[in-house]
């Protein structure tokens, strides 16, 4: 029996500690309109698209084109969305999330590679060759989605560690396919001349923008890439943002919590489980069909399983559950080993002492999670800010 | 459903009247003058004291919406809206034969018993008697090793949990298990959707239905969270609410599936007297509401205060079954509580 007494209700009554920096601006965030919200967002998502254009001397690449990271960033940012969706919200521990990322892009391939025998590109194909990608972008996006249901149908009754050593199989299963299916995927050899969007063909570009021959300064290919990206990333947030303000989320989040108390409280913890594999698998998948496009190319060891391991850093260092924080989490990511050349050999002894040093200092990661899990949040949100603002005046 | 419906047993004034008697037998509790009863009819409650409501997150209810503030329309609100054609007496659920095995212990021994409708029937007995475990049988948390539980007419069997929940009921937990990093009026919603209908697509591009269901979530939310007494601290996290509030909001969050049976398991435990009382107006006044409630709860003077009828269960096997009046002067209970020897009594 419970041995607590009311002391305890005294204890929990604890005052409201510091106010940071960090909740000024989300208060103040919250309690803005929709319009408003916008009014300060865009701007700053300009400026950040900008980026590659200006190119801030101390902020590019030096060694690499910054456009071309920029557009890493981008599908990285989209995958850590889709990762965020399944380790952040729903608690899944998902360590072969790289094998997602490796069907859309294969998808796209085999599907447009002229190396490839379904190839349906070219003279006796029916896709153009102007529009191919695009074709193929939605393809790519539901077979992953099929994927993520075909492995988390078994899997999901699992928990916890089981589940992470699962999907771990899962990963490394779609890359040995990869690998050895010779004569569908080109084995080790891997897919080239994949599809992209042919647009904007001009003298200079004779085969458009998106072209990895572009590489015209500073509005190359990856630049543009880049921006191709920021739009699916805008498109896949207000998704994903609806779904978490929503029953959906909230079923999510307590699935993480506690799963049995949840499912006690009426929630389908399993059909839930599954939505957010398959969401996350679909977002993974985009961002592998985005990957096919831009380099053309395909080769297995690209989707090495510890990819996998540097998605969920990106996840768990910008701060689990916080859509904004992932995307920062993905910057730094991709931005620091091509920033400083030097890192690459050690980004994972970097990235995993980082990661030990994150557990100790901030567990919550860089921007810490307030999930908004009511469509109608915004309405408390703005009681409470009305009341705090008379309180203070 | 209203008080003249209800048979004279479950008056809710009849355990109070006699309760004194027992308060002499059980040690301790005597010193708790009642003098709490005078606040006892008062339309909001006011469980404790509430402490100083953080800076940032207290919402003003009538911002959220001006329904809120009356206090009225909030029992409206809160109230089940499942019409109850049936009779208030009548066997909501059936527990028959109940046997619970882990391994060699047996936790429940062929435990047999109704909960009728519209009655707050008490579940009683020394620690480790088998009452959680009764809760966890009924609510599919476990599956009896044998015997029946059958809901409404209808046989759990092999109900998925969700299920069950769904088919009305609900229930709190020993160990206050709420979501802790989602706020209050979170907690509420999870109950909530136990009711709705849209799932992903419909969240996804934002269909009129699932726009209804949100609203629902967000009033039906606050007004269980205003009639349990919490509602200024809707955005706090769980997890910082203090030790009384949790308690409440499990009560909120469970009503919030819009059960028929209510089961609580210890809702009082770690109260002081005047939450105590408090909380007994609050499991009336769910009771007046149409809901069926089932009480796990240690504290006699709470139990036989506010009861209707009470099972006893000891180790595992039940002891004992009737009114209030009765299961007091019982004395295989008092036995079983104050440890005489079985053929003292005998
Ligand atoms: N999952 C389990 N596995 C093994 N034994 C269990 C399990 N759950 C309960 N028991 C045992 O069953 C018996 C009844 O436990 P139960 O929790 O139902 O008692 P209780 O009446 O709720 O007691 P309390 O007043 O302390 O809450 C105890 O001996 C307990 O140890
Ligand atoms: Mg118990």
């Amino acid at each position: 029996m419970s041995t607590s007494t009311s002391a305890t209700s005294a204890a929990a009554a604890k005052s409201p500690g510091p106010v940071g920096v960090g909740d000024r601006l989300r208060l103040w965030w919250n309690q803005l309109s929709r319009p408003a919200q916008w009014g300060v967002g865009l701007p700053i998502i300009l400026l950040i698209a900008a980026m590659p254009v200006i190119r801030p001397p101390l902020l590019t690449t030096p060694d690499t084109d910054f456009g071309a990271v920029m557009a890493q960033f981008g599908m990285y940012a989209l995958l850590a969305i889709g990762l965020n969706v399944v380790v952040g919200s729903a608690g899944l521990l998902d360590l072969g999330y790289v094998g997602f990322y490796a069907v859309g892009a294969y998808t796209v391939g085999l599907l447009t590679s002229p190396d490839s025998p379904w190839n349906k590109t070219g003279a006796d194909g029916f896709l153009s060759d102007k529009w191919a990608w695009l074709a193929v972008l939605p393809v790519a996006v539901a077979v992953t989605a099929i994927s993520g249901l075909i492995l988390g149908s078994p899997t999901l009754r699992l928990r916890g560690d089981y589940l992470a050593i699962v999907t771990l199989g899962f990963g490394e299963i779609v890359r040995l396919l990869a690998d050895n299916l010779e004569n569908t995927t080109g084995g080790g050899q891997g897919l080239s001349g994949i599809a992209y969007p042919r647009v904007g063909v001009t003298e200079a570009n004779p085969f458009g923008i998106f072209s990895i021959g572009n590489t015209a300064e500073p509005f190359n290919s990856g630049l543009w890439w880049f921006w191709l990206s920021i739009v699916l990333i805008i498109v896949v947030l207000m998704f994903v943002g609806n779904l978490e303000r929503s029953r959906v989320g909230r079923a999510w989040v307590a699935i993480r919590e506690d799963e049995d108390a949840a499912e006690i409280m009426g929630v389908p913890t399993f059909k839930f489980k599954l939505w957010a594999f398959v969401i996350g698998a679909s977002i993974g998948g985009l961002s592998g069909a985005l990957y096919a496009g831009q380099v053309q190319f395909v080769v297995p060891t690209n989707f090495n399983v510890i990819n996998s391991v540097l998605f969920l850093c990106a996840v768990v260092l910008g701060g689990q559950g916080n859509k904004l924080g992932v995307i920062l989490g993905a910057f730094i990511i991709v931005y620091l080993p091509n920033r400083f050349l030097g890192i690459g050999d050690y980004k994972y002894l970097i990235f995993g002492l980082a990661l030990m040093i994150m557990m100790v200092f901030r567990p919550q990661g860089l921007i810490p999670v307030r999930q908004k899990l009511l469509a109608y949040g915004r309405k408390i949100w703005q009681a409470a800010g009305r009341r705090s603002r008379e309180e203070q005046s | 459903m209203s008080e003249r419906d209800r048979p004279d047993h479950e008056n809710p004034e009849f355990g109070q009247v006699e309760r004194s008697e027992w308060d002499s037998e059980e040690a301790g509790t005597g010193r708790y003058e009642a003098q709490q009863a005078s606040d006892a009819d008062e339309a909001v409650v006011e469980l404790g004291e509430f402490p100083p409501i953080s800076e940032l997150e207290s919402v003003d209810l009538s911002d959220v919406d001006p329904a809120l503030g009356d206090p009225k329309l909030v029992a409206e609100m809160v109230a089940a809206q499942r019409e109850t054609h049936v009779e208030v007496g009548e066997a909501l659920m059936q527990m028959r034969d109940v046997t619970m095995k882990f391994g060699g212990l047996v936790a429940l021994d062929s435990v047999t018993f109704d909960i009728r409708r519209g009655e707050i029937l008490g579940l009683i007995g020394p620690n480790g008697a088998g009452k959680t475990t009764c809760f966890n049988a009924m609510t599919g948390v476990y599956r009896p090793t044998s015997g029946s539980v059958a809901f409404d007419g209808v046989p759990l069997g092999r109900l998925k949990r969700n299920q069950i929940t769904r088919r009305g009921i609900a229930r709190t937990f020993q160990n206050i298990r709420l979501f802790g990093e989602m706020t209050a009026l979170e907690n509420v919603a999870v109950g909530t959707d136990a009711r709705h209908r849209t799932s992903v697509p419909g969240a996804l591009f934002r269909v009129p239905r699932h726009w209804r269901e949100e609203q629902d979530a967000l009033e039906r939310g606050m007004a269980l969270l205003e009639f349990v007494g919490i509602g200024q601290r809707a955005t706090e996290k769980a997890r910082n609410l203090p030790y009384g509030d949790q308690r409440r909001l499990e009560i909120a969050r469970a009503l919030a599936t819009e059960p028929k049976l209510l089961c609580l398991d210890e809702p009082a435990a770690g109260f002081n007297p005047s939450e105590k009382s408090a909380l007994m107006d609050l499991i009336r006044k769910i009771r007046d509401d149409g809901y069926t409630v089932l009480l796990i709860e240690h504290d006699m003077r709470l139990v036989m205060g506010v009861t209707d009828r009470i099972v006893v269960l000891e180790f595992g096997k039940k002891i004992a079954e009737g009114l209030p009046v009765d299961i007091r002067n019982n004395p295989a209970v008092i036995a079983a509580y104050l440890g005489v020897p079985d053929d003292a009594t005998a």
